[in-house]
């Protein structure tokens, strides 16, 4: 399943972002972050508190299903009244929740995470980042292992100079993506296609910002 | 159009080829002394590309310096600071200002330099970046539009072969000769037997390979290359080598390293030249040299 990977903000970036405000709603999410222990119901009480020490008042929290949801409406709807009273929403959910939520309210939002990629739980309490939607996949001649997003510098023709041990130049937790490819290659007999010269990438699959609507197509 | 070092590697001598490294600002002095020491000493000076990702004079203009101060300028350039756009542009001007050989590089990751949060771009690699230089001597750029007035130049890259995994590195060293590249320096070797390995296969390519040779400073310098340069890895002898040079000594022992290596690798003739790399000591290459038996 795709995992929206999260990290808190330093608590300095959340004051400041915060310092207009003295009545805040904290909203988590029981999904993504959850799972990461950045936005679920333990992070969100200890938020709570940490914001009530430094005299914020809080109208009240909530921790929604899924905040990327558009069920979430109908979440956010119970606590109008209390939601109602605050200045902003404190959101403890990955930009997507952030947005979904700031798309319903007319509320000032700020984000109390920094969504780092979609990610896919591979280990126990480990997520990587395997895809960043490029919109032109090459993978159909790297066994299926993505060097756009495994490799530092989405090298699409081999590795660059850096790799040590096996591993990539600016990080020894992080494998090569070169080194995982050549293996993977290897093991199927097919470094034939590691060897062809791969042109310049194409970088116009769908430009920014990302639209698709099913009944033009 | 043939450029003095695309001569020289056709010659068949043992060619030299060393670094100049543009300063953090635009005080040429110091390079410009060094490119004058050098110049006639060696075949060709590459000038560096934000060296480590450190943000500084460029290498266009550094090497501008050392065609105007007499010399042959090769001029490195890395994918990690400009898009297709801005490499074709700086080619067609560096060929216009009679810069006629290129050294074409991935480039180091941003977050190894002094600009960490900058965004890093890699739009093409090192292999396309050579493509990109065939291309534009036929009169086309690479979306296959015609050029009004064209370049030359002699093209070549880079070849870790101390790195680990090597046979990924010489999938893609091959990709870089297909790509037109016509000679390889190799980022720093240490092991010269594993060198020679490595130069009975590379040999068999119609490709001059100029092996790199670093200057050790001190134990610490080389320790802290192999915890930070990409792709250099220095083994223990030489550090303990470096750490037994009685004080005052050190600097002298390095060029002794450094010049016993280039001249077995010239005695052996095992490849067809040296590039020497004496990071923020330019000046000490002749002494190199001269420890090598070269001058
Ligand atoms: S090439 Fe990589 S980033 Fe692009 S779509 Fe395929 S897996 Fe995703
Ligand atoms: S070390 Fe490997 S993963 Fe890292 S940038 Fe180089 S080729 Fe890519």
């Amino acid at each position: 399943m795709i995992r929206s990977i999260t990290q808190p903000k330093a608590e300095k970036e959340i004051d400041l972002l915060l310092s207009g405000s003295g009545r805040i709603f904290i909203i988590g999410c029981g999904t993504c972050v959850t799972l990461t222990r950045t936005g679920g119901e333990p992070e969100v009480r200890a938020m709570q508190e940490r914001l009530s020490g430094k005299g914020k008042l809080i109208t009240g929290h909530l921790v929604v299903p899924v905040a990327c949801d558009n069920l979430t409406t109908d979440a956010l709807a119970e606590y109008g009244h209390q939601i109602d009273q605050a200045d902003t929403l404190l959101i403890m959910t990955c930009a997507f929740g952030v947005q979904t939520i700031a798309r319903q309210l007319k509320k000032m939002v700020v984000p109390a995470l920094d969504t780092l990629f979609m990610g896919k739980e591979t280990a126990a309490g480990e997520f990587t980042e395997i895809c960043t939607q490029c919109g032109t996949c090459i993978i159909g001649e790297t066994g299926g292992i993505c060097p756009v997003t495994s490799c530092h510098k989405g090298l699409v023709n081999g590795p660059c100079g850096g790799t040590d041990s096996g591993k990539c130049e600016i990080d020894k937790r992080k494998d090569c993506a070169w080194t995982m490819i050549y293996n993977r290659l290897m093991d199927l007999g097919r470094l034939d296609s590691m060897r062809r010269l791969q042109p310049p990438r194409n970088h116009l699959g769908e430009p920014t910002p990302g639209k698709m609507i099913l009944s033009e197509k | 159009m043939v450029s003095a070092f695309q001569k020289a590697l056709k010659s068949g001598k043992f060619v030299i080829t060393c670094e100049a490294a543009p300063p953090k600002g635009t005080n040429l002095k110091r390079m410009a002394h060094d490119i004058e020491l050098l110049k006639d000493k060696v075949d060709a000076i590459n000038v560096t590309d934000h060296q480590s990702s450190v943000m500084r004079f460029p290498s266009l203009g550094g090497a501008m310096l050392v065609k105007e101060l007499g010399g042959e300028p090769i001029l490195q350039m890395t994918c990690r600071d400009r898009n297709r756009l801005a490499l074709q542009a700086d080619l067609l001007f560096a060929s216009y200002m009679g810069i006629h050989n290129v050294l074409c590089l991935t480039g180091d990751s941003i977050m190894l330099g002094d600009h960490k949060e900058a965004k890093a771009v890699f739009d093409l690699d090192s292999s396309q970046l050579l493509g990109v230089v065939r291309k534009l001597e036929e009169g086309k750029d690479i979306s296959g539009n015609d050029l009004d007035g064209g370049v030359s130049f002699c093209a070549g890259g880079i070849v870790t072969p101390e790195a680990d995994p090597l046979e990924p590195q010489l999938i893609k060293f091959e990709k870089k000769i297909e790509a037109g590249a016509e000679f390889i320096q190799t980022q720093a070797v240490f092991d010269l037997d594993r060198f020679k390995k490595f130069m009975e296969y590379a040999g068999q390519f119609n490709v001059k390979i100029l092996a790199g040779v670093i200057l050790l400073t001190s134990a610490p310098m080389a320790r802290f290359m192999n915890n930070n340069i990409a792709g250099v890895f220095v083994p223990q002898d030489l550090i303990d080598e470096m750490a037994s040079a009685p004080k005052g000594q050190v600097l002298t022992k390095g060029i002794e390293i450094a010049g016993r290596m280039i001249k077995r690798i010239h005695e052996e003739k095992m490849c067809d030249g040296v590039h020497i790399m004496a990071i923020n000591k330019e000046e000490l290459v002749p002494d190199i040299m001269s420890a090598a038996g070269l001058i």
